[in-house]
């Protein structure tokens, strides 16, 4: 039999000849023909004009040839249908032959032929194979409903063929009962509502577990899947279906195995008893294991599902480091998704035989796996304290081997392990200095000079070697630039007396000579923090880092446990969800079942228990915006929304909602209550009206130059703080100095100690013709992130216009933030007064102060200082007041109030168990008695 | 489900192309010779995803067997479809060749289209797919016939058919085992483990229930109650670990789970029964000492000791050192104590064969290899020396009990079963370092 022959046929007059071949009478040489048909097919020649030809073959009793017809026929069907009507007579005939085979044959090929015409045709005959005598009828009639669907979904609905399918699901043969199942899932999954169309009962449920244990393989993970889409309605109900799959995991064929696996992962959620829970995954260990034994593409698959399973429940394979190692012959997918396993199971007990693995993975030959292995060593060192010296000791020895990418990836990871640990290995830096000429990675360099920066102090040539890359400073990657600016301020910082000219350099390359807006923003804020306030930018660059987590690359929360509804899917191979990558229908998303979380984490308790929401040690590093970025530019998109950062960044968050152009929410400025709308252009005005109204003499300092328009590029802000109805606000006068209009106003506050943010978007009118002042009232809330300041109450602020990015930094008198609720009781106070200790109190004098003690006491109220306690002791007033801060800190105090009532020298001692705001709350006395 | 399925040549002409889905357009079989087979690197994945179309791939000798899907399917499954397909060609035809491919198109063809509808995989066993798959032309079968296909397509006991007769009735066991081992080259395991199956050649007439037993710990531990099983194992039967094991589809697996039985129905003629892996006390029949020495840069010398570990009146067979070399060897010099050791330089290894060699053995091979100055910088990793043998035991110490056949229509009995057993090892990846 050489059937290949049929490929190689003569190139011309070839239609012809067929079409001669094919009305040949004899059988022998007609079959012959439509094998030449099908292998032109095959390679892609068109062949469609054969149609009538080929069809009139159809009528035979010869089962090999009517299948080869019908080939032919689902392929060219759809650019023929008029022609393919002559088909439909045969295919209804068939449906009635004795033979069963034949039936089957003509309902398969039917579903596939996408013509309205014989669709039609096909519903009756679909009716009758469905109650077909004959299990393999009606198998495949099942798995024709689905077909049907997809051609016409409204027919199938009005045709009952959905009731007609929900009944074979009760079928005395498995193999039917499996394929109506398949079905069934497919059409619930492309229901266009999203609403599954057929529901799953427990009765269902009860026949395909029964079904289950009878029927093929494919049959048994149909099923499986099918059940993973069922919530079992309560946790006994979840149980008694765990236990009748679990038999499952001995099966052969890894699919089902998986299947089996993603049911129970479900269902194990809803479970509380903690036994039950324990038994299953001692359970699920050893079939996950043996699925390594299968062939490497089957691996592969487990080895993806297995990472999400890790990561979900991290004791199930604790002690199967083992058969994670790599071997030689693996292909090199199955080898770097071992070693990503590899890492994640790493922990103490099993470090130093992971170690020497790793030590032996990076003298391989493939470039990516041996990276990798590097890298995983540096992750281990983070992982795990106790094994870091070991690890740093291997990257060393492999720094020695001096292979080029060996030598850039350890650096890389080296970075990360003095973050994790520092002042603990800066011994070996001269070994990596020594290195320095041979990186030319990006991230291998931005490393380098990361490093260089932030043990700049410890380095003797520190300046010679910035210096050396700032030469390319043009030709360098964006990633570089950024981290050489950094660094150098760094080192100026730390060394002031011999790198100005370097910092000089640096910043002017960066803010004159550089079209990256990013390098240049960072540039201007260096500046202008070096040239106001030297020690505000020491605060800012050599902040204290926040630590980096020790799982890195962990899947975020809500999509694993969405992935882990996917498991064995196509989903959990590339570790997204379904909807990024299946066009069209997007389905339901699955979720786990509400969980018995806070049970399990009891389960697990033995000090591994479920990771937290570990943020990537990506988004970590973006935190802190200055002084690290050493990560592609990608990642600080991804992460840009996220607005809730925690570590240092100075207007880090700020500066991602600044640049939202003109967004009138940016991500970190929740919109505050509506309380006083201040209305553009006399927004200002009607809130001081409004608020001089309700009460009438709360203390407000005159407002002072902010923003000089030198500064400002044209823009003059000045502005003071005042409290009205118990709402602070922040009261600018915003003047255009400069020739053009100005437009796209936005502001951010930085972190400050009284959590103070925006309480709504700023609105300046706009344009902000010249010279024309406009005043603007911006409310503020006190529920933004904070940060102790120096002083206490410094509020640094980001303006933008559509000039740029303006910096500046004010007061908060402390009175705006005294609030109403600050009068305590008697004894409370007495007994508070008693319990701060004499350290914690501090004493004013303020002079020239005219008044006596009521009006002390009337005006004090006003600024809600409430008085408790009056006294007259040797002819001095002596008054005990309390108020209470927006961030619940109590102040008491004690005013000493002469008799003489002009010009006298009021005393006064400040008591609280925070004694920063003393200064404060004395600035704030002091003003409103002056007043 | 799998929207197509392709098979291509080396080359990435196209052997035979089944579409299943109509969201899978004639391009899907360019996309994928374009992004996969004709790609510059190396294959990174056996799952591609282009312009949102997925294809699994499976790489068999030179020809590429490919399934192409645009929904979220079960992966794992896929694969093993694939892997089932290429079983069954090779059942019907022999070797998977683009020239066996291209001479049984139709028949592919055929089968693609009973094991495969609408992308869902069907029946797949070989066995029942023989029946009525032929390639035999017209043969007119019989009412009765007709309905056993379809019964035996979509049945419970899908791989087997009734009214078997055999005048002998006769089954052979073959307990074979692959011993896997990864040792350092100071002598410590790293990993070891052993994947072992039992193959079944059955010749037994009717429906015959078998009842299969082994030597497992927990089957030991559940029959035998209280302290006669720690007298039992003491008296000298040992007992396996068994970590993890998977049976045949016609093993009951709810009856393993609920009474540690295995029982079935065997299908007739030659099946995979169960496959098992352990992993605890391997009694590993070969160690291998390797020492090596680089004597300046142009030269390298080579000891290797080989042991025998097992019982002296069993002997190893086909056993085959394989000693990488470097890739700039020029020449080596080798003495052996025994077998024969020759230097291929298409391999870049010494290879070393035994044809046999007793238990509680040792012997010894020593290599001088000279190599070229060579100015490259890099390193020569050296790959692990592996070996191959096979010795007429079971490392894991898996032993069968029993099998019995009842089959209560006919009247034979279990005595008159001839039964048969054997037990081979045999390595699997069994490397030492270097």
């Amino acid at each position: 039999m050489t059937d290949a022959k049929y490929f190689t046929t003569t190139k011309k007059g070839e239609i012809f000849e067929l079409k001669s071949e094919l009305n040949s009478d004899k059988k022998e040489k007609k079959r012959e023909a439509v094998k030449k048909v099908i292998a032109s097919m095959t390679v892609g020649k068109d062949v469609s004009a054969l149609f009538p030809d080929v069809v009139n073959c159809m009528q035979t009793d010869n089962l090999e040839l009517k299948k080869l017809v019908y080939l032919y026929l689902m392929n060219y069907a759809k650019s023929q249908p008029d022609m393919a009507i002559m088909a439909v007579n045969t295919f209804v005939k068939d449906c009635e032959d004795p033979n069963p085979l034949i039936r089957a044959l003509a309902v398969r090929t039917m579903g596939c032929i996408r013509v309205d015409k014989i669709t039609e045709y096909l519903c009756e005959p679909l009716r009758k194979c469905l109650k077909d005598e004959d299990p393999y009828v009606r198998k495949t009639a099942a798995v024709c409903v689905a077909k049907l669907y997809d051609i016409n979904a409204q027919l199938v609905e009005d045709q009952g063929f959905l009731e007609q399918l929900k009944e074979l699901l009760s079928d005395s043969n498995p193999m039917v009962v499996a394929n109506a199942v398949a079905a069934l899932s497919e059409i619930n999954e492309s229901s266009p509502s999203g609403v599954p169309l057929v529901e799953m009962n427990a009765p269902t449920i009860n026949k395909l577990l029964t079904a289950l244990n009878e029927c093929t393989e494919w049959g048994q993970v149909f099923i499986l899947d099918s059940l993973s889409n069922y919530n079992p309605k309560d946790e006994r109900e979840a149980q008694s279906i765990c236990e009748r799959i679990t038999p499952r995991l001995a099966h052969a064929n890894a699919a089902v195995v998986l299947s089996a696996v993603k049911v129970l992962m479900k269902y194990m959620e809803m479970i509380s008893d903690t036994e039950f829970v324990s038994v299953l995954t001692r359970k699920l260990a050893p079939p996950l294991v043996t699925l390594l034994s299968s062939e490497p593409e089957v691996q592969y698959v487990a080895l993806r599902n297995i990472n999400l399973i890790v990561q979900k429940r991290p004791d199930i394979l604790k002690h199967e480091m083992k058969v994670f190692f790599v071997k030689y012959n693996d292909p090199i997918y199955v080898k770097l998704e071992k070693l990503d396993i590899m890492i994640r199971l790493a922990s103490q007990a099993n470090i130093a035989q992971v170690l020497s693995e790793l030590k032996e993975y990076a003298t391989e030959v493939d470039v990516d796996f041996v990276r990798k292995a590097v890298r995983a060593i540096g992750r281990c060192a983070i992982k795990v304290e106790q094994s870091a010296e070991r690890c740093v000791a291997t990257l060393l020895d492999l720094i020695q081997t001096k292979v080029n990418y060996v030598v850039q990836e350890a650096i890389v990871v080296i970075k990360d392990i003095f973050r994790k640990y520092p002042n603990k290995y800066e011994s070996i830096i001269s070994t990596l200095c020594e290195n320095l000429d041979t990186l030319d990675e990006p991230e291998a360099r931005a490393s380098m000079i990361w490093i260089i920066g932030e043990y700049a102090e410890r380095i003797d040539n520190a300046d010679e070697l910035l210096e050396s890359f700032l030469e390319g400073f043009a030709d360098e990657n964006s990633q570089v630039q950024l981290q050489l600016l950094t660094a150098i301020v760094k080192l100026f910082l730390k060394r002031p007396a011999d790198t100005q000219e370097l910092v000089q350099q640096v910043l002017s390359l960066a803010t004159q000579d550089s079209d990256n807006p990013d390098l240049r923003d960072r540039g201007y804020i260096y500046w202008r923090l070096l040239s106001t306030d030297p020690a505000a930018a020491k605060e800012v660059v050599l902040a204290e880092k926040p630590l980096i987590s020790e799982e890195t690359d962990l899947l975020e929360p809500t999509l694993l446990d969405e992935l882990i509804c996917h498991i064995a899917s196509l989903a959990s191979v590339y570790h997204k969800p379904p909807s990024a990558f299946v066009e069209g229908r997007s389905g339901l998303r699955k979720i786990l079942p509400a969980s018995t979380r806070l049970d399990m984490k009891k389960m697990e308790g033995s000090g591994d228990a479920q990771p937290a929401v570990i943020p990537s040690q990506d988004s970590l590093i973006i935190g802190d915006l200055l002084s690290m970025d050493i990560n592609p530019p990608q990642v600080m998109q991804q992460s840009a929304p996220a607005a809730s950062y925690s570590g240092p960044d100075l207007l880090g968050g700020g500066l991602d909602a600044l640049l939202d152009v003109g967004a009138p929410s940016a991500p970190s400025a929740p919109l505050g209550p509506p309380s006083i709308p201040s209305n553009p252009a006399t927004g200002g005005l009607l809130g001081d009206i409004f608020g001089l109204s309700s009460s009438p003499s709360t203390y407000t300092s005159p407002k002072t130059l902010w923003l000089p328009a030198v500064k400002g590029k044209g823009l003059e802000i000045s502005g003071t703080f005042s409290r009205r109805n118990g709402q602070i606000y922040m009261d600018m006068t915003f003047t255009n100095k400069a020739m053009q209009p100005m437009s796209g106003f936005a502001i951010q506050f930085n972190k400050n100690s009284f959590g103070l943010i925006p309480g709504q978007p700023l609105q300046v009118p706009t344009p902000l013709t010249p010279n024309q002042p406009c005043d603007v009232s911006l409310p503020m809330n006190t529920t933004g992130p904070v940060q102790k300041m120096e002083p206490l109450n410094n509020l640094q602020v980001a303006v933008k216009n559509n000039v740029d990015v303006l910096y500046f930094a004010c007061l908060i008198p402390m009175n705006v933030l005294f609030a109403e609720d600050g009068q305590m009781d008697k004894r409370v106070f007495l007994q508070t007064w008693k319990d701060i200790p004499t350290q914690n109190e501090v004493q004013y004098s303020i002079n020239n102060v005219s008044a006596n003690s009521d009006a002390v006491v009337q005006k004090m109220q006003q600024n809600n200082v409430f008085t408790i306690a009056k006294r007259n002791v040797e002819g001095q007033d002596m008054l005990y007041q309390s108020l209470k801060l927006t961030n619940n800190v109590w102040v008491l105090a004690e005013v000493k109030i002469p008799p003489s009532s002009n010009n006298c020298t009021v005393s006064l001692s400040i008591k609280s168990i925070a004694v920063d705001v003393a200064g404060g709350v004395y600035a704030a006395y002091e003003g409103i008695l002056r007043s | 489900m799998i929207g197509g399925l392709f098979i291509y040549n080396h080359k990435g002409e196209v052997l035979i192309s089944r579409v299943y889905r109509d969201d899978i357009g004639r391009n899907a079989v360019d996309a994928f010779r374009v992004n996969v087979i004709h790609a510059r690197q190396q294959v990174r994945s056996p799952v591609t995803n282009i312009a949102r179309t997925s294809f699994f791939h499976v790489k068999r000798a030179n020809i590429w067997v490919a399934a192409v899907t645009k929904q979220n399917v079960n992966a794992a499954m896929v694969f093993e479809f694939l892997l089932k397909i290429i079983d069954c060609m090779q059942s019907y035809f022999g070797k998977i060749s683009e020239e066996n491919v291209k001479n049984n198109f139709v028949l592919i063809y055929e089968l693609l289209d009973e094991i495969l509808d609408f992308g869902y995989p069907q029946n797949t066993d070989t066995g029942v797919l023989k029946t009525f798959i032929t390639q035999q032309g017209v043969k007119s079968q019989t009412k009765e016939e007709q309905a056993q296909i379809t019964s035996q397509v979509t049945g419970q006991i899908g791989w087997r058919r009734e009214g078997i007769k055999y005048r002998r009735n006769e089954l052979f066991l073959d307990v074979l085992e692959f011993c896997n081992l990864l040792m350092s080259p100071q002598g410590q395991v790293l990993s070891a483990h052993v994947a072992g199956k039992v193959v079944m050649k059955s010749y037994l007439s009717g429906m015959p229930e078998c009842k299969f037993g082994i030597n497992d710990k927990l089957v030991m531990e559940t029959k035998g109650k209280g302290p006669t099983t720690e007298d039992q194992t003491r008296a000298g039967k040992p007992v396996v670990v068994i970590d993890d094991c998977q049976f045949h589809q016609c093993v009951k697996l709810s009856k393993f789970e609920t009474e540690h039985s295995i029982s079935f129905i065997p299908p007739d003629g030659e099946f995979e029964l169960m496959k098992y892996r352990t992993t605890k006390d391997i009694s590993l029949p070969f160690r291998v000492i390797p020492l090596v020495r680089e004597v300046g840069r142009t030269r390298m010398e080579v000891k290797v000791v080989l042991k025998s570990n097992f019982k002296p009146s069993l002997l190893g067979q086909k056993i085959e050192v394989k000693i990488p070399t470097p890739l700039n060897t020029s020449g080596v010099q080798l003495i052996c104590m025994k077998g024969k050791a020759k230097y291929k330089a298409s391999e870049n290894a010494i290879v070393w064969k035994i044809k046999r060699m007793a238990g509680m053995k040792e012997t010894q091979l020593s290599a001088e290899i000279e190599l070229l100055e060579t100015d490259t910088k890099k390193k020569w990793t050296r790959p692990p020396i592996s070996m191959n043998f096979e010795v007429p035991f079971a490392p894991s110490g898996f032993k069968v009990r029993y099998l019995k056949v009842f089959e209560p229509k006919l009247n034979y009995s279990d005595h008159e079963v001839i039964k048969w057993v054997r037990y081979i090892g045999r390595s699997g990846l069994y490397e030492t370092r270097c």
